[in-house]
């Protein structure tokens, strides 16, 4: 992975100096709150209903076991042991004080961390694949342009002060797992009719108060002009983009307002226009220098199927059906990528504790080169493990409290901390999720429900991605009382869409039991026990799914 | 307010004139954009010394081709979350080649000195008891920068670059 070099090193460090600075005349009351936030913000510091909260960056989501040991240890020392992982691949400490926050900054620095950028109205941290680099179908690696794009984008001094949040993801082609047209600008590595590997640019995508699905800005753009392109799209956002309203202020709106022609015109004019000088040069030696980081490691040369995992599954039951739902396909024959759920039951999605980071860290050490992602669905993956050693990261991970089978099943739940965190929450997220998890905690009929994604959020701003789950949930407050409206047919892939809302909310207790009523319908309808939940959807449409939803037998 | 040029206290006469120039000259006032454009097709345009204050929703495209009678762009933050005023800077800098004193004026706190700085503002009204040192105190507060812009830095992408010698570099 990426390692900082003086100039990264040194630029981190300042900021840390320089939020230090910020925080000391805050406690001096120099700086008024009001003014003190935007600046807390850009350095990932949120205000919470009980505590300040701080998100610490982890560039596309990629960790090795030290940083994830250090994360493990912030935890430790200045939060109640704990971390949450998050829908953009950050992790979060919901306890940590105002005073101790420049020495948290400062430790981060030590193993090559940070906090710059997880808020305020920035280019937010760059998001990707959490298996770039290990399937089979990606075009290229799309961490390169990742760490290019990061290091690009911080302390921009054109686009600090946008009018909102930005969020870009990056795709190395192929299947879509890092959700790229429900970001702000989502890239897709592809080839061009010469078979030159450029960019897809999809623009104005995003969830929130209004949800849109991005739509192709460029069709194809090259390397060397990628972030002279980027740069186009940002000053016609930060110069158009609406700042009366914040809940109309993403570039969706713009992009909708304008309309996609629109918009692609400013967009091309603005990039026609640059002059020479104003190019961003990105000289091959660097891409080289930063691609090299990336390069694989060394695989050993293995049959495509490994006989003692073989054995291993035969013989136990419970690995055999983790295997099932967590170990994914590898490029390269005789691996795999494992995807460590932080699902278990009864849980907050997404979080993991102090002594489980540090299990992970080791595990991933001895068997999967260090190489660690942090996943938007809230898990983490070992990126690459031999399958001979998949039965002894399987026993290790059981130690750990890690061997959650339940990977892209419907226990997998996406959710946000909710209103057991959150101050903009209507509704509790854990708790919900909770009680789904229980609903359908027998292996069996997980089993058999095969892969189906569900996604909660605690308020309209839809952290949860409740848009794109097949199954979305959202919170909402009605004189008082928590209600949770469900929406169908949302998915976040190559095939984005936007789910609908079915009707009105239920009630926190009637959810588990209303969406079983849903599930046990699909399991009566589908054509086949290969046709998914989605694709049941797509075919029949939402009418007998909502029916179940409401009750009629 | 104090008036900061190169992070030095200095001062100017000018003022703010809403409804044009009036019986003044060029070098008293400082005029809007829509009241320069139109001086600009009278019979007796102001061809020097022009002072220009910009609001964040003008078009600095309109000035690329008169920018030799200016030698003053005021540009407006109304708040200093709104960040328009830093394209319109880098605009007319690197595209427009605006050579002139470009002042960033409004509500400017701080910790937006260094990306003033950096978006090619060379001028900032800005108050505190220790105006300089404050200054001088924020815009170095990051030494390196990843990304070319206004005021001529260096990226970190070219100065890792060891084909290229320093003094190629500056």
């Amino acid at each position: 992975m990426y390692r900082y070099d003086e100039f990264d090193e040194g630029l981190v460090r300042q900021r840390a100096r320089q939020f230090r600075g910020q925080v000391e005349r805050r406690l001096a009351g120099e700086l008024p709150e009001e003014h003190f936030k935007p600046l807390r913000l850009q350095n990932g510091v949120y205000l919470q209903l009980h505590a300040y909260m701080l998100r610490v960056a982890i560039p596309y989501g990629q960790l090795d076991g030290a940083k994830l040991r250090g994360l493990a240890e912030i935890a430790d020392r200045y939060d109640k042991r704990y971390g949450h992982f998050t829908t953009r691949q950050n992790i979060q400490f919901n306890w940590i004080r105002l005073e101790d926050m420049p020495e948290v900054l400062d430790r981060l620095a030590d193993f090559g961390m940070h906090a710059i950028q997880t808020s305020g109205n920035c280019i937010r941290n760059v998001t990707s694949d959490p298996f770039a680099g290990a399937g089979a179908d990606e075009v290229e690696d799309p961490r390169p342009w990742c760490e290019i794009i990061r290091q690009w984008s911080t302390f921009h001094p054109e686009f600090s002060h946008l009018p909102r949040k930005f969020k870009i993801a990056v795709s190395g082609g192929g299947h879509d797992r890092a959700a790229i047209r429900v970001h702000d600008i989502g890239l897709d590595l592809k080839r061009n009719s010469e078979g030159e590997i450029g960019f897809e640019v999809i623009c104005g995508g995003g969830l929130g108060r209004t949800p849109h699905v991005g739509v192709t800005v460029r069709e194809w753009i090259s390397k060397p002009d990628l972030l002279s392109y980027l740069e186009a799209i940002m000053r016609v956002y930060n110069r158009h983009g609406r700042r009366d309203n914040k809940y109309k202020a993403r570039i969706k709106i713009l992009v909708n307002e304008l309309g996609e022609a629109g918009f692609r015109k400013l967009v091309e004019e603005e990039f026609a226009a640059q002059h020479e000088s104003e190019k961003v040069v990105l000289p091959q030696t660097e891409i080289n220098r930063i691609e090299a980081y990336f390069a694989p490691p060394v695989f050993d040369a293995a049959l495509p199927t490994s006989e003692i995992f073989d054995a291993a599954r035969k013989t136990d039951k419970s690995l055999d059906r983790w295997a099932r739902h967590n170990v994914r396909p590898h490029k390269i024959p005789g691996y795999a990528s494992i995807l460590v759920s932080l699902k278990p039951l009864g849980a907050p999605p997404g979080d993991a504790t102090s002594d489980q980071m540090r299990a992970i860290a080791d595990i991933a050490d001895r068997y999967a080169g260090g190489d660690i992602r942090v996943a938007h669905e809230q898990d983490l993956v070992l990126t690459h493990v031999r399958l001979d050693d998949v039965p002894s990261v399987f026993a290790a991970l059981q130690a750990a409290g890690l061997a959650t089978a339940n990977g892209g099943l419907i226990t997998d739940i996406i959710a946000c901390p909710g209103l057991d965190y959150c101050n903009l929450a209507n509704a509790r997220s854990i708790s919900v999720a909770n009680s789904i998890q229980e609903a359908f905690s027998d292996p069996n009929l997980e089993d058999l429900i095969g892969r189906l994604h569900l996604n909660i959020s605690g308020c309209i701003n839809a952290c949860g991605h409740h848009h794109v789950g097949h199954i979305g949930i959202l919170g909402v407050d009605k004189k008082g009382e928590e209600f949770y409206q469900v929406l169908f047919g949302g998915r976040a892939d190559e095939r984005a869409a936007i789910g609908e809302i079915a009707g009105p909310g239920l009630r926190h207790e009637d959810i588990a039991p209303a969406l079983k009523r849903v599930v046990e319908r699909y399991l009566v309808l589908r054509s086949s026990p290969e046709e998914t939940f989605i694709d049941t959807l797509e075919r029949l449409g939402q009418a007998p799914f909502r029916e179940a939803l409401y009750g009629a037998s | 307010m104090a008036l900061l040029r190169h992070g030095r206290v200095g001062s100017c006469h000018r003022v703010f004139s809403e409804t044009g120039f009036g019986e003044c000259a060029a070098r008293d006032v400082i005029v809007t954009l829509r009241s320069f454009l139109e001086d600009q097709t009278s019979p007796t345009p102001h061809r020097e010394d022009v002072g220009i204050r910009l609001r964040p929703d003008d078009d600095p495209a309109l000035l690329a081709n008169n920018l030799d009678a200016v030698s003053l762009i005021e540009v407006e933050f109304p708040k200093y979350t709104d960040g328009r005023g830093y394209s319109i800077a880098q605009l007319l800098r690197r595209r427009y080649g605006y050579s002139g004193e470009l002042r960033a004026v409004g509500q400017i706190l701080r910790d937006q000195l260094l990306l003033m700085k950096r978006s090619g503002f060379d001028a900032v009204a800005f108050d505190h008891p220790d105006t300089e040192g404050v200054y001088a105190e924020a815009v170095g507060e990051l030494s390196e920068v990843y990304q070319a812009a206004a005021d001529g830095s260096i990226s970190i992408f070219l100065r890792r670059r060891t084909d290229l010698s320093p003094g190629r570099l500056t």
